[in-house]
């Protein structure tokens, strides 16, 4: 009878998990959606609380009872800013659990059984790498550990030493073997090297890659217990993981290979110096760029010659008012010299009735730009480029400009990656707020207005 | 060799399982908007705290005289709670910026 209740309650956990998991792909459910994977994993744990004959009720409730205050607190007391460094934390921290079930199950093992071997062999590697590294990751994050060059063949040896070490022990069968602490710590040092030779920008894609990981550890111990909610909900994070992974990657412009292999050997000398970072402008969907404005407070347009060359002032009145009608506010910020005349853009907005109290000058605009959500850079170029700001070798240094950069998201609508009338490079879109949306203004503009009008 | 042959014969259901599930975890994925890529990892990283469940077993399961078992199942349990616990608190916190603005008409 209660095991029924209990492999049911799992059930019902696994099916949560992945509603929970389906609704967080949309931003209006996201919430609500971490809330159901929640309730799965509350129904998760109440339902191995119910297992017959477990014993250490108490000390299984005082260690619950110090992670939920634990992890309570740093999650409520961490910095906006600080988030990936926390999740790379708490991911770790699933790592290590793996692992040492592993540790502990390995004195159970029953002599012979090869695949659960197998398994707990997996578990206890994979846990272990996920820990270490996901550790540095963190440190990473914070900029408390620099990058170190690591031969990746040698680190690829390492591996395979506690892969090796791993079957030999399976194959030599002699229990309880110590030789399983040496897996262990060749484990966790092969995760130091994994990732101490990748580049802090790219810490994104790899916390996503080892959650990954943790994810298949997960499932694997639910292989060595026959336990279906720690195994379905192991391979979907798992299978989930490594899509996100991709597609972050792809989102930064990276190739995950790329990422992970790019100090292989030591030929391909990726910043040696440590300066000349390769300079990589990163693109926005139309889709993702609407749900950035959408969800919005204020929106600032900073249009500029090109939104003449494309016509497109109608369309981004239309796509005010939508934006209006959702309870985003929508200024638009006016350089003296956007344009080729002085007042082009007035006139040009004019013309498509916006309000004439929404043409907000440089001085004026600049003081709001830290309180905005988002910008939108259209077909503007050189008065918005910070090297007037901070680049004394700059030839456009000292012009005043629109410091768009302050603004917290910054989506630059521009037809290809050339620069503008001045013919020099601008930083911002290399900025990490930066992101690129490349195409004929005008019809970006009518895009982006049926997008968020069917949100 | 037949070992391990016999072992993926005995646990033929969980392959099949595994190989649906890889799928269910791409198609919950496909087609996230960028701004949602970090709440998602952090979403998932919670989720993959479900080894709790083993610790939970692992540390119920130990004989109370082993000292060295206790200690390793207390820090098992300990950590995958954070695991979760954070997780889904942090994961809530950075999904706050989508709460829906009362729209004015």
């Amino acid at each position: 009878m209660i095991e029924s209740i209990i492999s049911l309650s799992y059930l019902v956990a696994v099916v949560l998990f992945i509603v929970g998991m389906k609704m967080m792909s949309h931003p209006d459910s996201a919430r609500q959606g971490n809330g159901i994977a929640l309730l799965g994993m509350i129904v998760a744990i109440v339902a191995s609380m119910l297992t017959p004959g477990l014993n250490n009720i108490v000390l299984i409730l005082v260690a619950m009872g110090l992670g939920t205050v634990g992890g309570l607190y740093f999650s409520n007391t961490v910095q906006m800013t600080a988030m990936p460094e926390l999740v790379s934390f708490f991911n770790g921290m699933g790592g290590a659990a793996a692992a040492l079930i592993g540790l502990v199950e390995y004195e159970y093992l029953p002599a012979g059984e090869i695949g659960q071997g197998v398994v707990l062999m997996v578990s206890l590697i994979l846990g272990s790498v996920s820990f270490t590294g996901s550790m540095i990751a963190m440190g990473k994050l914070q900029g408390k550990i620099g990058d170190i060059r690591i031969n990746k063949i040698f680190a690829f040896f390492v591996f395979g030493l506690a892969v090796g070490l791993a079957a030999y022990i399976l194959y030599d069968g002699t229990p309880n073997s110590p030789l399983i602490y040496a897996v262990l710590v060749i484990s966790l040092v092969y995760g130091l090297l994994f990732v101490y030779p990748i580049g802090g920008a790219d810490m994104p894609v790899v916390i996503s890659l080892l959650n990954a990981l943790t994810g298949v550890t997960a499932a694997t111990t639910g292989l060595l217990y026959d336990n279906m909610v720690m195994f379905m909900g192991g391979v979907l994070v798992g299978s989930a993981g490594l899509i996100l992974t991709l597609l972050m990657a792809k989102a930064m412009n990276r190739s995950v290979a790329n990422i992970l292999f790019t100090s292989f050997g030591s030929a391909s000398g990726k910043v040696a110096a440590g300066s000349g970072e390769e300079q990589v402008a990163k693109e926005i969907t139309q889709y993702d760029a609407s749900i950035l404005l959408n969800y919005a407070q204020r929106v600032v347009v900073v249009p500029g010659y090109g939104l003449a060359v494309a016509q497109a002032q109608h369309a981004v009145h239309d796509l005010e008012k939508v934006l209006e009608e959702k309870g985003v506010e929508v200024l638009y910020g006016i350089h003296p010299v956007a344009g080729r005349m002085p007042g082009h853009m007035n006139v040009l907005l004019a013309e498509s009735d916006v309000p004439y109290d929404k043409l907000i000058d440089m001085d004026d605009i600049n003081e709001k730009f830290p309180n905005t959500d988002v910008v939108m850079v259209i077909g503007a170029n050189d008065v918005v480029n910070p090297a007037a700001n901070d680049d004394p070798s700059s030839p456009i240094y000292g012009m005043p400009i629109l410091e768009v950069n302050k603004a917290t998201n910054v989506i630059v609508i521009k037809r290809s990656m050339g620069s503008g009338y001045a013919g020099i490079e601008n930083p911002l879109f290399f900025d990490a707020k930066t992101r690129m949306l490349f195409g004929d203004a005008k019809k970006v503009l009518n895009g982006l207005v049926a997008e968020v009008k069917n949100m | 060799m037949e070992d391990i042959l016999n072992y993926l014969v005995d646990n033929q259901q969980q392959i099949y399982i595994f190989i649906l599930a890889v799928f269910v975890g791409v198609e919950v994925i496909s087609k996230v908007p960028t701004v949602l890529h970090t709440p998602l990892m952090s979403g998932s990283n919670a989720l993959s705290g479900v080894v709790i469940v083993g610790s939970i077993i692992v540390l119920g399961n130990t004989a109370s005289d082993n000292y060295l078992g206790l200690v390793l199942g207390f820090a098992a349990v300990l950590l995958a709670t954070l695991n979760v616990v954070g997780g889904f608190a942090v994961t809530n916190r950075m999904l706050e910026m989508f709460k829906k603005k009362p729209a004015k008409k």
